[in-house]
């Protein structure tokens, strides 16, 4: 079962081609890290996966449905996280969350049960602005998951977490998983693409340069070493914008 | 509230509206702000009578000394009298603005000193004085006086400060609210990604939009009320007739004010640039639409240019139906042209207009 098909996806601004001829898919409840430098064309390639872009050219199919124009039965099966400011502002996490589950009718009850899940129950009258980086990342990702999607986008979830933070968002990402859900994650650390992935895309420039387990990614490394080594040999190591 | 809340407007709304009363600086500015402004031209401007005009009395001047009754309380009115041996130091006064007039009275002649800084109160000075002087003439012959002089006062149409202020300054709370709160959420939204986030969720831009202007037009008409009531209770404010033709002013006021700060918060980069462009918008505007102070004393040119300004005529169609008594249908021709600055500026907006920063 495919969640998501893309075929020959390219998008350009101006002289910058920001997807080039990009070729992917995704299984039905695997978990596929997508990484690359900053300006590698991530954003872009997930935006158009989502519905937010619209192709130069190529095809896209979620979860059986075209994905552009903004398709109305697909949104309710897809959760994105954005960032973890996306948030209205002055509300509690209770309201927050009670807010994006009226967005998709689905009952406050739920919603509740989300803000346990991810170990916010005792901060729920708090206001998202006094939640630490970590507790809004999970509200965050609550927010995403509150009408229950078959396939959930991540946008770095654990950036500028600390180690036990990001040691437990892992736990709660694995879980989302377990339960079937189909996840693509967006990160900068390979130790997370390595621990959390089924299949690595490794992308810059706009084009997919590898699409592997991280297992089969190491071992094809001529050097040896871990998933960071990969995707150095890959990328190269200037700095990016 | 729970049947509301549920639905994806209904939330929006209240969302939007919790964010509002939790942002104590956006109250501060939606409602004491501008009720600051009406307190104070209140008590500031409150009696525009002439003052009194400042006289120096050198030595005894019996002529000013043994007025008759009528024309002493006259006197009383129109003059701060007070006295000095000294002409010298009252001439000083005189020449550094602190008294108007210096008055002594050598023999039978009356001779008074002024400046001719204050035109008004010099003309008033001295056309009293003679007045005095000429009655006493008449006094001194014994023949009765030919002619005779009475005098009848009219209520007058020109309105008080409070009747004044009051319809212009909450046309420019109304306007303030509206154009800031619409730039700051566009903006904010924009920077958190949250804008990006709802058009992800099955929630239509009509859906979000409609929330946005609910809760904005809720706030304005909040603020009707309190300026009115606060205004009615302790302001001494009287309204005329139709003054319930202020809640559709207030409303297609709120739409063109909303699209003003919907494309102010279309083009700035940053939620501080939108909020300043939405203030230099809004803050001259009230200026020159009579917020402040009235036009009528403003060169042609300028009262030309306020014609074209939305605030100018959500202030007029105001002052006509809440203080000036006029009809209900008064009121029409401003709204229409509110609602079509309204349009035709959403438009430009919505044509300005980009879901995220990028």
């Amino acid at each position: 079962m495919t969640a998501i098909s893309v075929v020959g996806l390219t998008k350009a601004y101006g002289d910058l081609t920001a997807v080039d001829a990009v070729d992917l898919t995704v299984d039905v409840g695997e978990f596929v890290g997508v990484i690359g430098p900053n300006g590698a064309g991530k954003t872009t390639l997930l935006e158009m996966i989502e519905g937010l872009r619209r192709p130069d050219a190529g095809e896209i199919t979620v979860l059986g449905e075209p994905a552009w124009p903004r398709n109305r039965r697909l949104q309710p099966r897809i959760g994105v996280q954005l960032q973890a400011s996306a948030f209205f502002e002055r509300l509690t996490a209770r309201e927050q969350i009670h807010t994006f589950a009226a967005l998709y009718r689905v009952p406050a009850r739920a919603a509740d049960e989300w803000l346990e899940r991810v170990g916010l129950g005792e901060k729920a009258a708090s206001r998202v602005e006094d939640l630490s980086g970590g507790q809004a990342q999970r509200l965050s990702i609550a927010c995403a998951l509150v009408h229950d999607p078959e396939l959930v986008f991540l946008d770095e979830p654990t950036a500028a977490l600390d180690p036990q933070a990001r040691r437990n968002l892992w736990d709660l990402l694995r879980a989302i998983n377990e339960d079937g859900r189909t996840v693509v994650l967006t990160t900068h650390y390979m130790d997370e693409a390595e621990a959390l992935c089924d299949r690595v895309a490794i992308i810059d420039h706009g084009r997919l340069l590898q699409h592997d387990t991280p297992t089969a990614l190491v071992a094809a490394h001529a050097g040896g070493g871990n998933l960071e080594d990969v995707f150095l040999a890959l990328t190269g190591r200037e700095y990016r914008a | 509230m729970s049947g509301l809340t549920g639905t994806p407007f209904g939330a929006l709304s209240i969302a939007i509206l919790r964010g509002f009363v939790r942002d104590r600086s956006a109250l501060f500015f939606a409602v004491v702000f501008p009720l600051m402004f009406l307190v104070l031209f209140g008590a500031l401007l409150g009696n525009q009578d002439q003052p009194e005009i400042e006289m120096v009395k050198v030595g005894d001047v019996p002529l000013l000394d043994h007025l008759p009754a009528d024309a002493r309380s006259a006197f009383d009115a129109t003059f701060d009298v007070e006295e000095s041996d000294d002409l010298d130091a009252a001439l000083e006064l005189v020449r550094k603005g602190d008294a108007d007039v210096a008055v002594e009275q050598r023999g039978d002649t009356l001779v008074a000193h002024y400046t001719q800084t204050e035109q008004v109160g010099a003309a008033i000075t001295q056309v009293t004085l003679q007045a005095y002087v000429d009655g006493a003439n008449v006094a001194v012959s014994g023949r009765p006086p030919k002619f005779g002089f009475e005098a009848d006062r009219v209520e007058d149409d020109s309105l008080t400060t409070i009747q004044y202020y009051t319809p212009g300054l909450l046309g420019w709370a109304i306007a303030m609210s509206s154009a800031f709160g619409a730039a700051a959420t566009l903006q904010g939204w924009r920077q958190s990604k949250l804008l990006r986030r709802l058009q992800l969720a099955p929630v239509s831009t009509p859906t979000i939009v409609g929330a946005r202007v609910a809760v904005t037009i809720g706030i304005a008409l909040g603020q009707t009320a309190i300026f009115l009531g606060l205004g009615w209770a302790a302001l001494g404010l009287t309204l005329t007739g139709s003054w319930w033709m202020s809640l559709p002013l207030v409303v297609v006021g709120t739409l063109c004010f909303m699209a003003i700060g919907l494309l102010a918060g279309a083009v700035a980069k940053s939620t501080e640039g939108a909020v300043n462009m939405a203030n230099f918008l809004v803050l001259p505007m009230a200026f020159l639409s009579g917020s402040f102070f009235p036009l009528d004393g403003a060169p042609t040119w300028l009262r030309r240019l306020s014609d074209v300004l939305p605030l100018k005529h959500l202030n007029e169609a105001m002052l006509d139906v809440l203080v000036r008594g006029e009809g209900p249908g008064s009121a029409l021709v401003p709204l229409g042209i509110l609602a079509a600055f309204a349009v035709v500026v959403t438009l430009l907006a919505a044509k300005l207009f980009r879901w995220d920063t990028a």
